[in-house]
């Protein structure tokens, strides 16, 4: 992964949630957290300001965001699209449409498009099986969806 | 005694503290349950307990699960199994679940008679895989002094335990999840990437090959075999306490003769001592002191103190890495075997008329950052090292036993002259207090011109991790302070970036009881028995020798009479003084 500028604002934004969980190592999912919900992701140099200010390892850090799928070193896109991969969803063909989405972004699952504006992931379910099969693109869910859509349902998206 | 809990292990009672687990209190009654993941030196800070592995399960009468021994507390009452069929069963399985994803290549593997896993195997007689999973694929790394495999990781996590609580170097640990677990430096990048000391601890505990040093032996043959090359050795104080064991020799049997003589039958041309640059790091850096004290009770409010030993190259590392701001306390002496090469391509290379071309110096260490410390720009003139390249006491071992000679028959030899004389003091080097006390002799003979009463400084002896104690220096009252283990030092850092470290000398040591356990030693696979079988015998070879003061050393003295002058002198600073770089991850 290209090495990331990261603004001094971001950086000063991370110690302080850090402070706010009073640079206590045992709070290290929840600094965690809440960083990646203001920046999107959790880029190296992000996670060694976290391990300075807790005095723990990098390696500590590191350790707990590769084994959480939640956390990502990998900057979101402005609009991210989830392709559900749940079972009521995969029998209702999730797994072409997963294709078609990969096709039309040009991009692959846990990437983002060069622009910024769509990243690309699956989840497992979001509780609307009656729908499938389903995908989430920004905060709205899309049910009953057929590959012959998503071209259309993409281009549409305002950025 | 209330305290004491009594149980039955295998039909036998059993008594032992509260809290003693089911896999201590069996061995204490001679029951050897076979463990993997588990690692406790005794009496040092080395310790690593997951009960990852399961296998060292015992049955519990009354408890429906196997329990694994080495994280189970024994209680009032329990009756254990540990040898049911039921257990040995479960045991095997659990084995050959962890060979399910083993590369299996132990023909060629590094480790291979050495390896834990591999002992298991044996004594469980498995004679198949019943068990072919998914191959895991991790990366592989060669460096200078290290080489990672983990496909033969087991994920024990022994090296994570070592490198981040006995070390605090918090390079090596657990990424990812599941079946891509893997162990490795902070965000996956190289050794030489990250804050690795090379201290080689790691590979010390590692129970399989997924660990293990970077192996300069067959270079080494290269080189002997080469007609054009003179090839010289410098075996490290700590080596002749523990070579024999690679021949089955009891630990702690010294073997410096017979080190002498294989060194001389594999077809070094010169066989010397690091122990002759352990005696000149002595006096460089007992100057050193002596120059720093005086300086500071003549008033001198500049003056750096405490003055910290500088022989171990992990240590070197390790503050250059995470202390840069502190550089100019360590002494400017370089190491023993540095020292060593230095001396041996300008002063000895010019008496004996050879170009320093055609020199080879080959040190044998019981290290793997010596290795590392080899590479260093700064110890080379014009690309040439003064230390060509290390090899290890195992490397040795496995040299010798390639070489046909029978270690154990060997008559006993000296080290060649001159670089082959050395003191007592230098022998010492290689336990943990060694450098100290060594220094202590030669300072406060020197200042006080007295003779010291006593050579033993027994309060800087021992496995505890920080020692201190306070010298009578003719009336002025000497505060020193002796750490062995990269976390007792970082300790000390800490104090002393805060302003708060009262020494005035300390030595470090980057592995636990010094030198002795280094990351190229015969492997101890866990027992702390070992290493102190080792250190008592490094105070033998101090106490069986003539001299044991390095200024004392007749070759050492005919040496600054001859070539360097005078301790800290021009040449002398030219040679055997150094600088220290900042080498913090940014």
């Amino acid at each position: 992964m290209a090495e990331l500028k990261i603004s001094c604002e971001a950086i000063r934004q991370v110690e302080e949630t850090c402070e706010k969980f009073h640079n206590d190592p045992g709070e290290l999912i929840s600094i965690l957290h809440e960083v990646q919900g203001r920046l999107g992701y959790l880029p190296e140099p992000v996670q060694r300001v976290i391990a300075d200010k807790l005095g723990i390892p990098a390696q500590k850090v590191y350790g707990v965001v590769t084994f959480y799928s939640f956390f990502t070193m990998t900057p979101k896109g402005r609009i991210p699209i989830s392709v559900c991969l749940g079972t009521a969803c995969y029998v209702r063909g999730a797994d072409k449409l997963l294709e078609e989405f990969k096709r039309v972004l040009g991009i692959e699952v846990g990437e983002t498009t060069p622009d910024g504006k769509f990243s690309l992931d699956c989840l497992r379910c979001v509780g609307a099986c009656g729908l499938a099969p389903v995908a989430t693109i920004g905060e709205k869910v899309y049910g009953r969806l057929n590959p012959s859509d998503i071209r259309k349902i993409v281009d549409e998206i305002p950025d | 005694m209330e305290n004491m809990i009594n149980l039955t292990i295998d039909n036998r009672p059993v008594s032992v503290p509260r809290g003693t687990t089911v896999l201590d209190a069996a061995a204490s009654v001679g029951i050897d349950i076979p463990a993997l993941c588990h690692l406790d030196l005794k009496g040092t800070c080395v310790k690593n307990a997951p009960a990852s592995c399961r296998i060292c399960v015992v049955e519990v009468e009354g408890r429906r699960n196997l329990a694994p021994s080495c994280a189970t507390q024994c209680m009032e009452g329990m009756v254990v199994h540990t040898n049911s069929a039921r257990v040995i069963r479960a045991r095997k399985t659990v084995a050959e679940l962890i060979l399910s994803d083993h590369p299996n290549d132990c023909l060629t593997c590094a480790k291979c008679g050495e390896c834990e896993l591999q002992a298991l195997v044996m004594r469980f007689n498995i004679r198949e895989m019943p068990y072919k999973g998914e191959q895991s694929s991790r990366k592989h790394e060669q460096t200078v002094s290290i080489t990672r495999n983990m496909d033969k990781c087991i994920l024990c996590r022994r090296c994570e335990s070592v490198c981040n609580n006995v070390q605090t170097v918090g390079v090596l640990g657990a990424v990812r999840r599941g079946f891509d677990t893997t162990i490795a430096p902070t965000f996956d990048k190289m050794f030489v990437d990250s804050d690795c000391t090379y201290c080689g601890q790691c590979v010390a505990v590692c129970p399989t090959g997924a660990l293990t040093e970077r192996d300069n032996t067959d270079r080494l043959l290269d080189d002997i075999c080469n007609p054009d090359k003179i090839v010289i050795a410098q075996p490290a104080p700590a080596v002749r306490v523990a070579l024999g064991e690679e021949f089955g020799m009891e630990p702690g049997t010294i073997v410096t003769g017979k080190l002498a003589t294989s060194l001389r039958r594999l077809g070094f041309d010169y066989v010397f001592d690091t122990d002759f640059g352990a005696d000149l790091t002595i006096m460089e850096e007992g100057a050193e002191i002596l120059h720093r004290l005086k300086a500071f009770l003549g008033g001198d409010k500049s003056v750096k103190l405490p003055i910290m030993t500088s022989c171990c190259p992990a240590w070197v590392n390790f503050f250059e890495h995470n202390y840069p701001d502190l550089l100019e306390y360590p002494s400017s002496a370089k190491s023993p075997a540095q020292m060593f090469g230095a001396i041996a391509k300008t002063y000895w290379a010019q008496k004996m008329g050879i170009p320093r071309e055609k020199l080879v110096v080959v040190s044998i260490m019981p290290c793997l950052a010596k290795k590392y410390e080899c590479e260093r720009p700064e110890f080379s003139v014009d690309g040439n090292p003064d230390v060509d390249y290390s090899i290890s006491t195992r490397e040795l071992g496995r040299l010798i036993k390639r070489s046909n000679i029978d270690f154990k028959s060997l008559p006993d030899s000296d080290f060649d002259k001159p670089m082959g004389e050395s003191s007592g003091a230098a022998a010492i080097f290689g336990a943990t207090g060694g450098v100290m006390e060594a220094a202590l002799r030669t300072v406060y003979e020197v200042y006080t011109g007295k003779t010291l009463p006593r050579l033993e400084f027994t309060a800087v002896r021992g496995l505890d991790g920080i020692k201190e104690a306070t010298i009578d220096l003719a009336g002025f009252p000497l505060k020193i302070c002796v750490a062995h283990t990269l976390g007792n030092a970082r300790i000390l850092m800490d104090k002393l970036r805060k302003g708060e470290l009262d020494y005035h000398v300390v030595e470090v040591m980057a592995c636990p009881g010094g030198c002795i356990d280094g990351g190229g030693q015969p492997y101890h696979h866990g027992d702390v028995e070992v290493i102190k079988a080792r250190a008592a015998a490094i105070y033998r070879e101090d106490e069986g020798k003539p001299v044991r003061k390095s200024h004392e050393n007749p070759d050492i003295q005919k040496l600054y009479k001859d070539f360097l002058g005078e301790p800290l002198g021009e040449r002398s600073e030219k040679l055997l003084h150094t600088r220290y770089f900042d080498k913090s991850v940014k």
